[in-house]
């Protein structure tokens, strides 16, 4: 049985796309069959984070609408030989998605992959809804911040109404809480609502917490998701968060600042 | 120059808005999952269908009927229709 994961967050720049790469990238280096799907129709760049952007020949909607196969649409990655992806269309309208075409897609999908990623476009509408409607579990992307937070909320409750567990009164869609852009000096501060308040708030169980860190915007910027640099807090970070996943137990890092030393403190730095 | 920084910084005061943030987003968080538990999606587009379906046969205004949909202890919930009529003169 394939596992159909939604990324999803209501709010849009929170980190969906950045985590759906480096989440895929990392189940896939477990050696699990994992599809990336961009549901984003009309505003791909599910592409540019895994930096296939150069190879997108089909898309999902040619696929839905017959004028491509779905092995000729799959980008296979060149780094991890389990891991396919599915782009968006670049201009296509966002009603060519529907619950029959999607469900269809998704099916065949799970016969060949372990794990189905659904990267969400950001928002509540048609697109959006698509996403989550088939999902079994849900990894809710969040910021440390009240906007973030109250749309994530707003997600929760499209999770438990309108998908298509809900409708069918199956269990619910299993969700995971994903704090990303987390300084922890700034909570220190007072500055930033804390993992715990988060938490708090949302009552969905905590899968991972990705410091703010240079390490995503270098990783965008060469199209290699940030998992694979292993040296970075970011890198590591989605590494535990993928462990968690897979069902381990692990140890929350990243969660407190780093103490400066005297000696930065009085020459600077 | 961050020698005096470190001195100079302990003395400002900062202000927790953390706390703020928190405090207003568990009254607005509770405040939009009771509406939303309370309320299904369909039920104003629901109302509203009635009406018109009422109006057909008889005279009714906006406020005479009211819809509630009640979830009851285990499995049940209760739609409850109720339509005031007034007396045709």
């Amino acid at each position: 049985m394939a596992r159909i994961i939604v990324v999803t967050s209501g709010k849009g720049g929170v980190g969906k796309t950045t985590s759906s790469a480096a989440i895929g990238i990392g189940l896939a280096l477990k050696g699990h069959k994992v599809v990336l799907i961009d549901f984003d129709i009309g505003l791909r760049n599910l592409d540019l984070i895994m930096g296939c952007e150069r190879r997108v020949v089909y898309d999902f909607v040619n696929v839905i609408n017959g004028e491509a196969t779905l092995n000729q649409a799959l980008i296979k990655d060149k780094r991890v030989s389990t891991l396919s992806i599915l782009p968006a269309s670049q201009t296509r309208d966002k009603d060519a998605l529907n619950k029959e075409n999607v469900g269809k897609v998704l099916d065949d999908l799970a016969k060949e992959f372990d794990y189905i990623l659904c990267d969400s476009p950001a928002g509540i509408e048609a697109g959006a809804m698509m996403a989550l409607y088939y999902a079994d579990e849900a990894i809710i992307t969040t910021n440390p911040e009240v906007s973030s937070v109250r749309d994530s909320d707003r997600i929760i409750g499209m999770l438990s109404s309108r998908s298509r567990r809900a409708e069918l009164g199956l269990d619910p869609i299993k969700e995971h809480l994903l704090l990303t852009r987390y300084s922890p000096k700034r909570v220190a501060e007072g500055e930033m609502l804390s993992v715990e308040d988060v938490e708090e708030i949302l009552a969905v169980p905590l899968l991972g917490v990705i410091p703010e860190s240079q390490a995503v915007l270098k990783a965008s910027n060469s199209g290699e998701p940030v998992i694979l640099d292993i040296e970075s807090d970011a890198g590591q970070a989605y590494q535990d968060a993928v462990d968690r996943l897979l069902g381990e137990t692990v140890d929350f890092r990243f969660l407190v600042a780093e103490k400066k030393g005297i000696f930065s403190r009085i020459f600077g730095g | 120059m961050a020698l005096l920084d470190y001195f100079l910084r302990k003395k400002e005061k900062q202000v927790a808005t953390a706390s703020k943030a928190k405090e207003r987003l568990q009254i607005i968080v509770a405040h939009e999952r009771n509406k939303r538990n309370k309320e299904p999606d369909y039920l104003p587009q629901l109302t509203e269908d009635i009406l018109q379906v009422l109006r057909k046969y008889i005279q009714v205004s906006d406020k005479s009927l009211s819809v509630n949909l009640d979830k009851k202890d285990g499995d049940l919930n209760v739609l409850e229709l109720n339509i005031e009529l007034h007396d045709e003169k």
